[in-house]
């Protein structure tokens, strides 16, 4: 991995210059106590003092309402106007931090099982990661307990880390898509300076492991925890829509008199709709069923069918969460347990 | 605080509850706590830091359900639990309510009648931050309100932790599940979150205790909490306070109503 330096003032020319180019430039902004991702054109709006955004950038491949086809009825015929990636700008993320980076991987995974997605992989091919190493982490982070880390590169296509000493950044070039970019601008960038890494980033001890998390939880599905865990939880979706690797979905229909759009939207399993049936049953029928679905889909089925664990440890569930359910707790306290009981036994 | 542990205690020694709902420390600050027995009631806590309406948790069937229960009520949860018992959802059979005067006193209550007799008194812990924000918002043309609340609700993605977090909501079929026909966009654009929040503002007329759990439950920090404190205003304005036995305002008709909003 090719590592460079970028001073300050030459990563507000290289992201201005990105900008001007024509890309959308997504970047951290802060309004009153919340840092959301927004499309920014210029440098000055970024805020980079947040340790973490609300919502994850998982909308830019993944929007919370997106249109996948059109069609007009006419006396029996039906024309079709199909999705159109063409209309899908070149987008730049800049400023994410390396859990968010990662979690696209469990996203593409999700929406390239079985078929293809059109919109998602279309989207994220047109997307490139400059991320931000974390200097600074609260007591909800934990991507250190499932296999990330405040300086982790996988999934960026650029990471930059903070040097505050020599008033830039360490640049490592991580993709082929990050490369193009610093070839592009290569009179920005210098030679990568002589530093530990490690010593500029946030500490973050291990809060579980995730190999005692994921031997037991994978035989718990009839376990008395699911119950305890989930007593407090309000059942909204709050963690789903912050989650950057939340996929859920829900299919509707636009209609008006003979056209329509067919929408796809965010979706959750912690919703008592998401499983129920048109004749009435509910296979999860409780707010406990839903909670164990969450955990078991994120660390059992997730990383058994698709090779990867659903979770990156940027903790936004549990700060968006309106009863603290905090992930991390509940995670380290199964990966504690030394018996796992069942409803049946208690 | 060990007042409330040994009360609690002495409830499920005596076999008076075999269920409470209180607070514990959480990660910043109280979060709701399930206590099942007179040892776990070592975890209790309950101060003015404890937020979080949780009268909700007393439409929960799967949590409550054949079970004696007693409850951590602040100001606003006991307004909760009298509009709740008004609407037939409440029962002394089950229920044993533990307040907290504005003083920090625990308040014992020995029925649901005696917490409505207690709110005629009793006063709301004043709302400075709501109302001046609200009085912000007055201030402002007709226009400048409509960018203000298109920008807000703009934000909005639907994962209706409003509707969770409120005492009052709890319908088995909400309004916007209810696709024959669908009332309400369930996909996410400001429109829809409008139709969405106006609708969940309306169903609460008379019967919000103006807790303001539901802005405080939103995870993008939308004030839509000052939609309930506003409309409770005008509702005592227009329709005299709840709880002083004119009935639910949504659910009652009175002659002397006033019909002048009516277009």
């Amino acid at each position: 991995m090719e590592r460079k330096y970028i001073s300050d003032e030459s990563l507000k020319t290289f992201i201005n210059q990105l900008n001007d180019e024509g890309r959308h430039v997504y970047a951290p902004v802060a309004k009153g106590e919340k840092t959301e991702f927004e499309r920014v054109k210029s440098f000055d709006k970024i805020s980079l003092d947040h340790i973490q955004t609300t919502q994850s950038i998982k909308a830019v491949a993944f929007p919370r309402t997106e249109k996948l086809f059109s069609y007009t009825k006419n006396k029996g015929d039906v024309t079709l106007e199909d999705y159109n990636p063409d209309l899908i700008p070149e987008m730049v993320v800049f400023g994410l931090h390396p859990c968010d980076a990662a979690g696209f991987k469990p996203l593409s995974n999700i929406f390239n099982w079985g078929t293809p997605d059109v919109p998602f992989n279309e989207r994220r091919r047109r997307t490139t990661l400059i991320a931000m190493s974390c200097t600074q982490s609260d007591e909800f982070c934990f991507c250190t307990s499932v296999n990330g880390g405040p300086g982790n590169t996988a999934g960026s296509d650029i990471l930059l880390t903070p040097i505050k000493d020599k008033n830039g950044y360490l640049v490592e070039v991580v993709s082929e898509k990050g490369q193009e970019l610093v070839s592009k601008y290569a009179g920005l960038f210098g030679e990568a300076p002589d530093v530990d890494k490690e010593a500029y980033l946030a500490k973050l001890s291990r809060k579980f492991s995730l190999d005692d998390l994921r031997g037991k939880i994978s035989h718990m599905f009839e376990s008395e925890v699911w119950k305890k865990q989930s007593e407090r939880c309000l059942g909204c979706g709050a963690c789903a829509f912050v989650c950057p690797t939340c996929a859920c979905f829900d299919i509707q229909e636009d209609t008006k008199g003979s056209k329509g759009n067919r929408l796809r939207c965010w979706d959750s399993c912690g919703f008592s709709l998401f499983t129920f049936h048109t004749s009435g049953h509910n296979p999860r029928e409780v707010q406990s069923q839903r909670w164990r679905q969450r955990l078991l889909h994120k660390f059992s089925y997730m990383p058994e069918r698709l090779s990867v664990v659903g979770c990156t440890g940027c903790g936004r569930c549990s700060r968006a969460c309106p009863v603290d359910m905090n992930i991390s707790d509940h995670l380290a306290e199964i990966a504690d347990l030394s018996v796992v009981t069942t409803e049946k036994e208690k | 605080m060990n007042d409330l542990k040994a009360k609690v205690k002495d409830l499920f020694e005596s076999g008076a509850i075999n269920l409470f709902i209180g607070y514990e420390e959480g990660t910043r600050r109280p979060r709701p706590l399930f206590v099942k027995n007179a040892e776990e009631t070592n975890k209790l806590v309950f101060d003015d830091r404890c937020s979080g309406n949780l009268a909700v948790y007393l439409t929960r069937k799967d949590l409550i359900g054949g079970k004696k229960v007693g409850i951590a009520a602040s100001y606003y949860a006991l307004k909760s639990i009298n509009q709740l018992v008004s609407e037939n959802q409440l029962s002394d059979e089950w229920l044993r309510v533990i307040g907290l005067s504005a003083d920090g006193k625990l308040l014992e209550f020995g029925s649901l009648a005696e917490v409505s007799e207690y709110l005629k008194t009793a006063s709301a812990p004043p709302k400075q931050n709501e109302d001046e924000l609200v009085r912000q918002i007055e201030a402002m043309t007709m226009e400048e309100r409509w960018q203000f609340w298109s920008d807000e609700l703009s934000k909005c993605f639907k994962c209706y932790a409003c509707r969770a977090a409120c005492p009052m909501c709890y319908c088995t079929k909400c309004i916007v599940e209810v696709n024959r026909p669908q009332w309400i966009q369930p996909w996410a654009t400001t429109l829809s979150n409008m139709e969405w929040q106006i609708n969940r503002v309306m169903h609460m007329a008379g019967r919000c205790s103006d807790c303001g759990s539901c802005g405080e439950a939103c995870p993008l920090g939308i004030p839509i909490h000052l939609l309930t404190h506003k409309m409770s205003e005008t509702v005592a304005a227009n329709f005299g306070q709840n709880g002083d036995d004119k009935g639910n305002v949504l659910s009652t008709f009175k002659p002397e109503d006033k019909e002048n909003f009516i277009l």
